[in-house]
């Protein structure tokens, strides 16, 4: 070790060096859920596997309720990321309208997916039917709380935005949100194609 | 969150807080550090205690013990399930990551504090109330789990198997799940602090090895503990909902319970077992008043036994009827996953080689952790061998075995660790006598406890059984069973000098100075205990954490922060 080392690091005021602390505990905190919901896929798509397709079971999916669920969530990911434009363009009141538009487009999502559990249930396909019933049911009630979790941090950071808020603390809060919103939309598109897509081909 | 770190709050201010702000709902890293560590000791006595009723009864079965009375069958398995659950996910990583890596982590790195400490505040708070619901359990209609520390499904998964354990089992799902957030929470503050928060000068190749050793253990639990999570979450449903994610006669696999268990499981192990050689990498140098030896190639071998650890899960399993086949490439993983730990204990052995070594407290615990880490590692090799696992397995073999590395580590380790940081932590030093009674009474019960449970295994005796001596071969064994029994009745004596010198000393014993056994890292170099926001200036680090006896220096240690120009004029 030489002198120089003292040097290639930060200087004493600055704590975070080059890493963002917020950006990097929410792509840590990411990973974790990644294992989370990765778990539960690759246990239903090896059990899937060995049963040779969930066959008759798969068939009764509301997959044109969710197929509108995915273009309303992906619309929701446009309004993000047309909130962070308008955060870097500082302008504060197109971050209020459009996180707004965010968040209510989340809550349409949860609407949609209300009727399609209880038409689900109408028909008798319950939690314990059988088991790509249950893994249905798990898979997505999972993602819902995690949606819900999403509307609620964008209807509290839109809340907070006011005259004493900063235009780089909004950025900053903006970016750890919406990364969040985002991941939860991927976490949709692999529940799409594994729990509505596949099981009606198959 | 950033303008708001890099200026400190003065002393003054938090001086004024509340008593409530500042010891209960306290957002300092070293208070919370406090409360994991009163809660992992009481925990773990709690732990400790259950362990000798069950024990009693299996010496003397029939007999009522002491304190609890004749021991039923029924909480005879619920003793064994909680007694390994509280000590693997409400003992070990309490102390292990919550007290020592909160306590330490910024202090070593030279940090004020952790990078989210009201997320911090949250991990232990989640834990209490998890715990809480654990110890709910006993208490509920039906009594705790009956189901083992993991859960094995169907037995786990409805009270079709064990009648009336509804609430029990669900609790401690419920407990054991809260338990993962509250680590998981704990794991994104260890890792965003020592990777964005560390001192100028403190590159990652000179960060103490503990710091090294915490990081691993939280990557491994991040990594691992989705997958059960979601399994536990399938095993609550499949009790109140009514699905049936591992029932057989419903068309699932109650394999995948264990796959997702023991996935886990395996890394888990050393989440608990690597932050406490990281405890005995931290002592060993600073007894010795040596370099460690191979500082970057311990925390290579703990990068690779980390990355191995995830892929050696299913030697748990060899006997389980999962296909045959796999035994060959997990029992060949489960075999190198030995390299690295060897490379680390020979460094640990190097380091003692020729050295000056004090015996103080702290080091006598350091010493005997590495020699009983070595006897439960060399005992895993047999284990992790399909051939000869068929034989031993669910033996005592593999509880000596499993005791053999969890406990010298999490609990001989930690002691040291409390005995070593205890200045620190609370300004005052323990007693050196009391400390070394502790030592010689936890250390020799301990080994004749798990020295005859080796024998019980090879000799037969299979684990999890209420009365074994109904059957006529487990009766040469019996004695056997008596002795350990005894050990533990050691070990559980050797405690009370424990408590007493914990307890008086943090209000009676000698003030501590800032660095009481001439030590390097970052965290001596403050005040005993430290202030709120840990330094008065934050130091510049300018070499690594273990240069002990430098040729030429007047002084046998170097801090880590030592102005370069004044180490030049003594070199």
């Amino acid at each position: 070790m030489s002198n120089s080392d003292v040097e290639l690091v930060h200087s004493p005021d600055v704590f975070e060096g080059s890493f963002e602390i917020g950006k990097l505990g929410m792509w840590i905190f990411l990973a974790g859920e990644t294992m989370v919901f990765g778990g539960l896929m690759v246990c239903y798509t090896l059990l899937m596997i060995s049963r040779g397709g969930w066959g008759a079971d798969g068939a009764h999916v509301a997959w044109r309720l969710g197929g509108l669920n995915t273009l309303v969530l992906f619309t929701s990911s446009l309004t993000a990321a047309l909130a962070q434009g308008a955060a870097r363009a500082r302008d504060a009141a197109g971050v209020r309208r459009y996180l707004g538009a965010t968040a209510l487009l989340g809550l349409f999502f949860l609407v949609i997916k209300a009727f399609e559990y209880s038409s689900d249930f109408g028909e008798g396909f319950t939690p314990g039917t059988s088991l790509f019933w249950s893994f249905y049911y798990v898979m997505t009630g999972l993602h819902v709380l995690h949606l819900l979790a999403g509307v609620v941090v964008i209807f509290g950071l839109r809340w907070l935005i006011g005259p004493h808020t900063t235009d780089a603390w909004l950025e900053r809060k903006l970016k750890y949100v919406c990364l969040y919103w985002y991941f939860v939309e991927m976490v949709w598109i692999f529940l799409f194609a594994l729990v509505y897509l596949i099981p009606n081909v198959g | 969150m950033a303008e708001t770190r890099s200026e400190p709050a003065p002393a003054e201010a938090h001086e004024q807080m509340g008593f409530w702000q500042q010891y209960i709902f306290s957002v300092d890293h070293k208070i919370i550090a406090r409360q994991y560590l009163f809660l992992g000791l009481f925990m773990g006595y709690v732990g400790v205690f259950l362990s000798y009723v069950f024990r009693w009864q299996l010496a003397w079965p029939g007999t009522a013990a002491p304190l609890w009375g004749k021991v039923t069958p029924s909480q005879y398995y619920e003793l064994v399930t909680m007694h390994g659950t509280i000590m693997v996910f409400f003992v070990a990583m309490p102390v292990l990551l919550g007290a020592f890596g909160n306590f330490l982590i910024p202090l070593m790195i030279g940090a004020r504090d952790m990078a989210f400490p009201r997320l911090n505040m949250a991990s232990f708070w989640t834990i209490f109330v998890g715990t809480v619901l654990l110890l709910i359990s006993f208490f509920v209609p039906g009594g705790a789990s009956r189901a083992g520390w993991t859960q094995y499904v169907p037995l786990s998964d409805s009270t079709l198997y064990l009648p009336g354990n509804y609430w029990g089992g669900n609790l401690w799902l419920l407990a054991v799940a809260i338990d993962f957030a509250s680590v998981l929470m704990g794991g994104i503050n260890f890792l965003t602090t020592a990777i964005a928060m560390r001192a100028p000068g403190m590159t990652v190749w000179r960060m103490p090895l503990l710091v090294w050793m915490e990081l691993v253990a939280s990557v491994l639990f991040m990594l691992s503990v989705g997958p059960l999570i979601a399994g536990v979450v399938m095993l609550l449903f499949d009790r109140i909902v009514g699905t049936g994610f591992f029932l057989p006669q419903r068309g699932a696999d109650p394999l995948l319970w264990q796959h997702l268990f023991w996935f886990f499981g395996h890394p888990e192990v050393y989440v608990v077992a690597v932050p406490g050689l990281g405890i005995v990498m931290e002592i060993l140098p600073v007894f010795s008043r040596k370099p460690i030896f191979g500082y970057r190639a311990i925390v290579w071998s703990a990068l690779v036994a980390g990355t191995l650890s995830f892929i050696v899960w299913a030697h748990h399993m060899f006997v389980s009827g999962m296909n045959p086949n796999l035994a060959a490439p997990f029992s060949a993983t489960t075999i190198a996953i030995s390299v690295p730990f060897a490379v680390m204990l020979f460094a640990l052995i190097a380091t003692l080689w020729r050295a000056q070594i004090t015996f103080a407290t702290p080091m006598l615990f350091a010493l005997g952790a590495l020699a009983n880490f070595l006897l439960g590692g060399v005992t895993g090799i047999p284990l992790g061998t399909d051939a000869s696992d068929i034989y031993l397995h669910d033996s005592y073999f593999v509880i000596a075995h499993f005791h053999n590395t969890l406990v010298p580590t999490a609990v001989i380790g930690g002691f040291g660790g409390i005995y070593y940081w205890f200045p620190k932590m609370f300004g005052r030093m323990m007693n050196e006598t009391l400390g070394k009674l502790h030592f010689i009474f936890t250390w020799v019960g301990f080994n004749l406890i798990f020295i005859p449970l080796f024998l019980i295994g090879l000799g037969g005796g299979q684990r999890r059984i209420y009365q074994a001596s109904v059957y006529t071969y487990y009766k040469p064994l019996q004695p056997l069973h008596v002795i350990a029994t005894i050990g533990l009745l050691i070990l559980i004596i050797g405690q009370l000098p424990f408590i007493v010198n914990f307890l008086v000393s943090m209000f009676r014993g000698q003030q501590a100075e800032a660095n009481p056994w001439h030590a390097n890292t970052l965290e001596w170099m403050t005040d005993s205990p430290p202030p709120h926001e840990n330094f008065h200036t934050i130091p510049v680090v300018t070499r690594g954490p273990y240069d002990y006896s430098v040729p030429g220096m007047e002084r046998d240690w170097a801090p880590q922060n030592e102005e370069l120009m004044a180490a030049a004029a003594r070199n």
